[in-house]
């Protein structure tokens, strides 16, 4: 039989859970002891929690998930057409963020985004001709994720598109995502005006083949390590990406000047536009979490969130141990900031599959290194500390590469527990951005968002069912 | 001396870091030399000035950590890897310098004290998922929660068993480890004496009748009320029996459990037979907390006490049944075993007719409050009750005192004692404590007794004192 001479040989050191008189008589004794300020977990979880508690199958499933999350060593590695690495993309096929979504039900940015792309595409004459072929049916809706790829804000990625590459070193995995086009009056934020069509144009034209000519010439750019490099100056990977927009302009420089292949205004305009955008490594980041998140995916029994993603209407998640199964709530309302006369009423739901930077330990969660940005979250610097630190209790690990500063290093919280935000009710913080609810109207501001807790419910009773 | 180069492509950390790191590396013993440094222009050619082999770092660039060293041998080498990642490792302290939240999760608080035993009194509904998250974390647990589903119990157990983790409870009022009290526990001497007890009140009574001997306590493990029931089959008994006959510090063990189903009786007592260490089993049903103590007494060559008694001082009182309020579902347990032969019939539920000894600590009674040996809301109702009951001659009750119990029992019972005593019935008090309790022991006592209560330290003497002032209509 075993041993006890672990609990036997020295006082012991205690935790509790309930009652607080408990603690306290240990506390009398004058011994410390830790309290967990526990409390019941949500309701319609609990005969969920108790299958998936049952054993070690969820936690070792777990170990596995988390550990092909981090594994993943995701590297710039070219820039193509969309039709060109999207297997089932046809001419009528238009990609979007979040969850699966009909035209009937999208809402305003996502709309303006889908028709500015069919305008793009030669396939409306106007937005109004857009409009009412889309509701038609002309078009074929189908979600990023369901095709290896990520799109911050509406998402919306058509055939003629560039996208980014992102492979990785250590293994066989291959994510996508569009370029990002900067802010303002953009496609992603339901804008469909010429001036957000000339400039998808421009990025196919010559954006896009320019840094396929970079690429080519210096061989693929290591994000991960750009990514924390940038936490360390001030970036969260999601909200910030001023200090590894910076970091990729170094990095592509010499090949820049002198390795790709084209006119120098080209390559100029190329320059210029990177370094007036300092979210251009956005979607770059959002590649390399896909990249993470899909390695992470489809192992039978884990609680990893996987993809957290939103279409202005809906929220959906999902599970490793779910797979490719969504869990589905209302997208929220985002808690923001607003650019000038926008207020909260101009605002659509939360969107956009830029969420995937939560998913793999970035943005929210990793709120504590970009102090720069705690506007979003009451002003101080103490606030967005705070904020990262409640993630831990969320989360399966630390990551090994991203490390915070201010918490002396401390690696960011990262691969999100569905067990464990429906037992404490912690919610993942999301940094986001805000579209204008009207089509066409672009970016209103920026703010904060947490992920409905009713997905996590859902997602909870799902993968139980899978182990009964 | 060997040389070492490697690449750890994508780790970034600040130079100043890595100039830490490089300096923590260089004074590792049988290290000569060493750089940490990302691999920039700047520090390969620092690398190639300190003699290393430049071939092994072709193609490697500004974002990959490179690691030499010069050392003596291997045992260098693994040396100052471990000086590396102590350097890079981040000192994760609490707060950052910043408050944290509380942790939410029984895993998440284990972790910030290093935990080796989780405490849970969470609604036994939920009680299961921390405790096997508990567990899955290598930790001990001792659950107070009651209300736990049996195959929950049995799910717990049987992986405490297999991964060395011993389960104390579900409703496990009572564990001593090492002199430290959790749940309801009494200040006992240090000793050698250990206790293995699916019974918490059973554990708080030996050890203040073996206390007031003078006999100290070096464990005392809870196991659960329905650990010597026939589905669990007293898993945790017999995990704890044995680790406690390996004890070095154990030099006699005592197994106290309510009346156990009889094959696993049966099986226990077997166990205990095999020992190594000198076992003293008492089964209440069979015998009584104060004739256990006393064969351990004996075992140890020691004399049995007369235990201490405060006797009141008007002991006339009127003619009537004994109505036993107790708090300790054990001491109403052997007070029926005890007083049952005097008295006769002894009801357990409060609609019986005459003689009745009801457990307020039952879940009948304790629905929304807490335990009564905290909350006595309920207790001193019926203690004023009986008083305006003509039917009742005595009352028989328990005051158990320790860490965890309320703060000064005696403090709100003694006004209502002198009510019922002045109605014209007898108070008798079982009292369960020990001397170092934070309640004062003789305090509580003696504010009892000058309120008319006869009390007694012995629940078994309590008890036949209660029964014998029924039966002989007035006192000795």
């Amino acid at each position: 039989m075993s041993d006890l001479s672990q609990l036997l040989d020295t006082e012991p050191v205690v935790t509790t859970a309930g009652t607080d008189m408990l603690a306290a008589s240990i506390e009398e004794q004058g011994t410390a002891v830790e309290r967990a300020d526990w409390r019941p977990p949500h309701e319609g979880t609990e005969e969920a929690l108790n299958v998936l508690f049952s054993d070690d199958l969820m936690r070792d499933a777990n170990e596995v998930a988390i550990g092909r999350m981090l594994a993943v060593r995701p590297q710039l590695a070219g820039v193509k057409v969309a039709r060109d690495v999207f297997p089932d993309m046809t001419d009528r096929t238009f990609l979007h963020a979040g969850p699966p979504l009909e035209w009937e039900r999208a809402s305003g940015p996502m709309r303006g985004a889908i028709i500015g792309a069919m305008v793009y595409e030669g396939l409306a004459d106007d937005p109004d001709d857009a409009a009412i072929k889309a509701a038609r049916g002309d078009i074929e809706l189908s979600p990023c994720h369901h095709h290896g790829a990520v799109g911050p804000m509406a998402g919306v990625t058509s055939p003629s598109m560039p996208v980014a590459v992102v492979t990785d070193a250590a293994g066989e995995g291959v994510s996508y995502s569009t370029l990002n086009e900067g802010l303002g009056k953009v496609l992603r934020y339901g804008a469909f005006g010429p001036e957000a069509i000339d400039r998808l144009h421009w990025m196919d034209e010559v954006l896009g083949p320019v840094l396929s000519a970079v690429l080519e010439n210096r061989g693929p750019i290591d994000l991960q390590s750009l990514v924390a490099q940038a936490l360390q100056m001030g970036d969260d990977g999601h909200n910030r990406n001023r200090a590894v927009t910076s970091l990729f302009l170094r990095e592509i420089a010499g090949s820049l000047i002198e390795g790709a292949d084209a006119p120098l205004d080209q390559r100029r305009t190329v320059f210029d536009f990177i370094d007036g955008n300092d979210h251009f490594m956005l979607n770059l980041v959002m590649a390399a979490g896909k990249l993470g998140s899909d390695a992470a995916s489809g192992v039978r029994a884990s609680s990893l969130v996987t993809v957290m993603a939103r279409n202005g209407t809906d929220f959906g998640i999902r599970l490793s141990g779910t797979g490719d199964e969504w869990f589905i709530a209302p997208a929220p309302p985002v808690d923001g900031l607003y650019l000038g006369s926008f207020t909260e009423e101009d605002a659509s739901p939360d969107i956009g599959d830029s969420t995937i930077t939560e998913t793999v330990g970035l943005g929210g969660l990793a709120m504590a290194a970009a102090p720069a940005i705690v506007g979003f979250v009451g002003g101080t610097a103490a606030g967005a500390v705070r904020r990262t630190l409640a993630m831990y209790e969320i989360t399966m690990s630390e990551h090994p590469m991203y490390q915070i500063p201010m918490l002396e290093f401390r690696g960011t919280p990262v691969g999100i527990d569905a067990t464990r935000v429906v037992r404490t009710g912690v919610l993942p913080q999301i940094n986001t951005g805000v579209a204008g609810k009207v089509p066409g109207t672009g970016m209103v501001g920026a703010g904060l968002v947490e992920a409905p807790i009713e997905c996590f419910v859902q997602g909870i009773n799902a993968l139980a069912a899978t182990l009964q | 001396m060997i040389s070492r180069v490697e690449i750890h492509p994508g780790r970034y950390h600040d130079s100043v870091r890595l100039m830490q790191a490089s300096k923590a590396l260089q004074g590792v013993e049988g290290v000569s030399d060493a750089l940490v440094a990302m691999a920039t222009e700047l520090n390969l050619s620092l690398l190639a000035d300190m003699g290393f082999d430049m071939d092994t770092v072709i193609g490697i660039g500004p974002n990959d950590l490179l690691l030499a060293i010069h050392a003596e041998n291997e045992d260098a080498i693994a040396a100052a890897h471990g000086a590396l990642e102590a350097a890079l490792t981040p000192k994760i302290t609490r707060s950052g310098g910043i408050e944290a939240p509380d942790a939410k999760t029984i895993g998440t608080a284990a972790k910030i004290i290093g935990a080796n035993v989780a405490l849970l009194s969470v609604p036994g509904e939920h009680a299961f998922v921390e405790a096997m998250e508990a567990l899955q974390d290598g930790l001990h647990v001792m659950i107070f929660s009651d209300n736990v589903p049996i195959s929950q119990e049995i799910t717990l157990k049987k992986y405490g068993l297999e991964h060395g983790l011993l389960v104390m409870g579900p409703d496990c009022g009572t564990t001593i480890v090492n002199g430290l009290g959790l749940g309801f526990a009494n200040a006992v001497q240090p000793g050698s004496v250990s206790m293995v007890g699916a019974s918490g009140t059973g554990i708080q009574e030996m050890c203040a009748l073996l206390d007031d001997a003078g006999v100290g306590i070096k464990h005392a493990l809870g196991t659960g009320s329905h650990d010597l029931s026939e589905d669990v089959g007293a898993s945790s008994t017999l995990q704890a029996l044995d680790a406690l006959d390996a004890d070095p510090g154990t030099e006699l063990i005592i197994v106290v459990s309510k009346p156990p189903a009889t094959p696993v009786a049966e099986k226990v007592r077997r166990v205990a037979a095999k020992c190594a260490t000198p076992v003293v089993v008492t089964f209440m049903g069979e015998t009584t907390l104060e004739e256990g103590a006393g064969e351990v007494l004996g075992m140890l060559g020691l004399p049995r006490p007369t235990y201490q008694s405060w006797e009141a001082e008007n002991r006339d009182h009127r003619p009537g049944s004994v109505r036993g309020l107790f708090s300790g579902g054990t001491l109403r347990s052997e007070a029926r075993h005890v007083a049952g032969p005097i008295l006769g019939e002894i009801g357990t539920r409060e609609q019986d007719d005459g003689h009745t000894f009801i457990d307020y600590g039952d879940d009948e009674y304790t629905q929304g409050r807490a335990h009564p040996m905290i909350d006595q809301t309920v207790r001193v109702e019926r203690l004023a009750a009986a008083g305006h009951d003509e039917s009742v001659g005595v009352v028989l009750m328990d005051v158990v005192l320790g860490f965890g119990a309320n703060a000064d029992p005696a403090a709100e019972l003694a006004p209502i004692v002198e009510q019922v005593v002045g109605a014209g019935a007898a108070v008798v008090v079982s009292l369960c404590g020990t001397k170092g309790d934070p309640q004062g022991r003789d305090a509580q006592a003696g504010m009892l007794n000058q309120a008319g209560a006869s009390v007694y330290l012995s629940n078994a003497a309590a008890a036949i004192e209660a029964a014998r002032l029924a039966t002989t209509g007035s006192s000795s």
